[in-house]
């Protein structure tokens, strides 16, 4: 079956090549084909999920090019190991190791995208990260209290005026003790607006919009006319909290959540809202001490929809929506009911109008519900089965992802009929269209992130990487041009131009500018120093030997702090490092850059450390020795390397 | 069929492409790879037109205004960036540690094949005899530190100093 359906695609593609020129633009291998030592055309950032992390493709090749360490431990280069990036990962309940990490949003100025930061969720542990996309460094990460299984998140408003988190499990606020079964009574779910400054890109949480029990799952703001808005899609509006596969699917219609954040901006600013304690981390990574600090925080503003008129508005959506998408015109907003066999269009000019002639039916907890039919575009009809998420090409074009029919569904935002389908492998989940959720995106390629391998790629035993599809949508046609391996498991992506990122990377940091409490300014300063049980070694490393490379004096019990600072000033020229029985990890230190790992010795022995990043011809060579004596043993502290090893003594 | 012999016309050309003209790229060039729409070749190197401009070395000092006597601020400055940049390979006498020491270099080399040399140290290695040389014995390439002209004209007067003129 699948062979014909091979044969046949070839058969086609053959008929097509009628001269050399068409031949080449019907070929996948040369649309995808980026030579040795030439670049990509686009940054792909793909979500994680399960490890945490955020992976960067290059497309239309599917090359991986980095792993940026997020809400995950990463022994590859001691993210959440060094005491440098330990408070990164920070939460009320101390050090969380990991995270699973679902959507992505580019910072954008007017609705495009502006190359500055991403932004990154946390889905099980509440938080909303930023990455520089200068350093492709994790620098802030908020915790969000109120919620749990931020899921809606993190998705930005078109000047990139607040990042938002909504939560999917509602959860009673504060930390009252309470049965699961008063849900309806004590539950809620919020929606968070955390603002981000303008030049620095600090986060800080604004208001929380209090709201009924019920899941919000997806997220996306207005743009143009509806620029004021948030739109956020809601399943069990049923308030089911047990067998929610069954109970949470009774309605015929869950809701999208409207929301003029505008407005409750406004709200806030008037005193509208009620401070209550509340404990959050706050993280944040300096780049000048090249540390991260954690801070508590112990409020926040709650915003009441009673007591906030004209603020939110419910529109029915059949059946437990997922995607919620709104088209670069800012007009049309698709909400993708996983169990419904439509998909309904919602039109941003007749929800104002319907809000202003009040065509209301009734309320969902006190929130205004909007008649169906008087915010209702239109709905796409038989689209395919399970339709998910929706991104746009700009031409007017719209692409669902069907979860239960493995295919992408090409549709015309204008008449909402069907134009192409093209299937996928194997049941899609998210898509993405580089930019296809800004006013402006790029209409050349889509990519389906697929939940389900089997055979895609050689076998791996019984986990497989889970696949990614590549589709050529330049024509009529979308045309399937390539399959990837992914790392994790991708749910929302996004891309860019790589014009708008390379030419802004840092290569290495300027060693004078170090302002690190514990940086060795050049090997004279080079030192071991002991307080009590204590020990900081000031180590610096350039190709290829280690300052200090001999230490002795160091007894079981003491806590060594290793500092290594890289002393080299070009690009690419990172230096590991790395000491026997360690049960820490490993750092990797980026050029003019100081890294500590902590070692807690417990035996006596000789502990050799070594560069574990390959950096010259004489990279074996780049080792050393920590002689670690019994403790109370007369064993005088000596440190140096080379010659001097026996001439520094104890300071 | 079609599909491979096009493909191998395209190899073919891109092998063509870059056997024009183009050196290998070092893994620790200062140089970005080329835009994807670019070819990756790079310029001619003319020839230095005598014995005397080659000792001066490739890069963009060609002419090194000296002191008379040094001067004391530079040789300062010159010798805190030393001690950063410099020291962990480099004694300031005449013994090798990683490189060459320095005693006496501003006799061995014009102070412009100095500049060049660690400003724009890896042209330098790729295509300096001596230079070239110097790696032959030390096996290490030096690392490029990203001097300042400022920087590196002060870290000549420290090496001056430091061979003893006045």
């Amino acid at each position: 079956m699948l062979g014909l359906a091979v044969a046949t695609t070839a058969a086609m593609q053959s008929c097509k090549m009628k001269t050399a020129a068409t031949a080449v633009q019907g070929d996948a291998a040369s649309k995808t084909y980026v030579a040795p030592g030439k670049y990509d055309e686009i940054y792909n950032f793909v979500s994680g999920g399960f490890n945490g992390q955020v992976s960067v493709y290059g497309l239309p090749s599917g090359r991986l090019l980095k792993v940026i360490p997020v809400f995950a431990v990463n022994p590859e280069n001691g993210y959440g190991y060094s005491e440098e990036t330990k408070a990164m990962l920070n939460t009320t309940n101390g050090l969380i190791p990991w995270d699973d990490q679902h959507h992505l949003d580019l910072s954008q100025t007017n609705g495009e995208q502006d190359g500055r930061w991403l932004f990154a969720n946390a889905n099980n542990t509440p938080r909303v990260a930023r990455i520089d996309l200068t350093t492709f460094k994790t620098m802030e990460i908020l915790q969000i209290p109120n919620s749990a299984g931020n899921h809606s998140s993190p998705f930005i408003t078109e000047n990139t005026e607040y990042v938002v988190a909504g939560t999917r499990f509602s959860v009673p606020l504060g930390s009252e003790d309470v049965p699961i079964s008063s849900f309806k009574d004590n539950f809620h779910s919020t929606a968070s607006f955390i603002s981000v400054d303008k030049t620095s890109g600090k986060m800080d949480l604004a208001f929380q919009i209090v709201l009924p029990g019920m899941n919000l799952d997806l997220s996306h703001a207005g743009k143009g006319p509806s620029h004021d808005w948030f739109f956020f899609s809601s399943y069990n509006t049923e308030q089911a909290y047990t067998l929610l596969e069954v109970n949470a699917s009774q309605k015929d219609k869950d809701y999208i959540v409207a929301v003029n954040w505008k407005k409750a901006e406004e709200y806030a600013k008037a005193g509208k809202g009620k401070k209550v304690p509340a404990t959050y981390a706050h993280n944040t990574y300096d780049e000048h001490k090249q540390t991260a600090t954690s801070e508590i925080k112990n409020e926040v503003l709650l915003l009441d929809p009673k007591d906030c008129p004209d603020m939110i508005y419910m529109i029915p959506c059949p059946k437990s929506p997922h995607g919620c998408d709104i088209d670069p015109s800012g007009e049309f907003i698709v909400g993708s009911g996983k169990l419904a066999a439509l998909i309904p269009v919602f039109s941003f000019n007749k929800l104002t109008k319907a809000i202003d002639g009040k065509q209301f039916e009734g309320d969902f907890k006190g929130i205004p519900i909007i008649k169906y039919e008087a915010a209702l575009h239109g709905e796409v009809q038989k689209p395919g089965l399970g339709p998910l998420h929706t991104e746009f090409d700009g031409k007017g074009n719209a692409y669902t992802s069907m979860f239960l029919s493995s295919e992408v569904v090409k549709w015309s935002l204008k008449d909402l009929q069907v134009l192409d389908r093209v299937p996928t492998y194997y049941s899609v989940g998210h898509l993405m269209i580089p930019g296809g959720d800004t006013k402006k995106p790029g209409g050349k390629y889509l990519v389906a992130y697929n939940k389900i391998t089997k055979d895609r790629f050689l076998p791996t035993g019984p986990e497989l990487a889970q696949s990614a599809q590549l589709y050529d949508i330049s024509g009529d046609k979308m045309q399937l041009i390539l399959d990837f391996p992914t790392f994790g498991e991708p749910h929302y992506a996004q891309a860019c131009q790589a014009s708008l990122i390379k030419d802004k990377q840092v290569k290495f940091y300027d060693i004078n500018k170090n302002g690190h409490d514990y940086v060795a300014m050049g090997e004279k300063k080079a030192n071991v120093v002991r307080k009590g049980n204590r020990v900081d070694i000031y180590m610096t490393a350039i190709r290829s030997h280690l300052v200090p490379d001999n230490i002795e004096g160091v007894f079981v019990g003491d806590e060594v702090y290793f500092h290594v600072t890289n002393l080299e000033q070009d690009w690419d020229i990172p230096h590991g490092f790395a000491i026997k029985n360690n049960p820490n990890a490993e750092l990797l230190i980026m050029p003019g850059e100081t890294v500590t790992l902590k070692f807690s010795p417990d035996k006596q022995g000789i502990y050799p450390f070594y560069c574990t990043d390959f950096c010259s011809a004489l990279h074996q060579e780049m080792s050393g020795y920590l002689r670690v004596s019994p403790k109370g043993a007369n064993v005088p502290l000596k440190f140096g390397t080379g010659e001097t090893v026996t001439s520094v003594a104890a300071k | 069929m079609k599909q491979v012999s096009l493909l191998a016309t395209v190899a073919a050309t891109a092998l063509l492409l870059y056997s024009c003209g183009s050196t290998p790229q070092q893994a620790d060039t200062e140089k970005p790879a080329t835009d994807n729409s670019m070819a990756a070749t790079t310029p001619a190197d003319p020839a230095p037109a005598t014995a005397a401009d080659a000792a001066k070395g490739k890069g963009k000092f060609t002419t090194v205004a000296l002191t008379d006597p040094l001067d004391q601020k530079m040789i300062a400055s010159g010798k805190t960036t030393y001690e950063v940049k410099c020291a962990a390979c480099h004694k300031l006498s005449g013994e090798k540690l990683v490189g060459p020491g320095w005693k006496g270099v501003t006799e061995r080399r014009k102070p412009e094949w100095i500049m060049n040399f660690i400003t724009n140290t890896d042209e330098m290695i790729d295509k300096d005899p001596a230079a070239q040389a110097m790696l032959e014995e030390c096996m290490v390439r030096m690392p490029n530190q990203h001097l300042t002209d400022d920087e590196a004209r002060h870290l000549l007067e420290y090496m001056r100093a430091n061979d003893g003129k006045k």
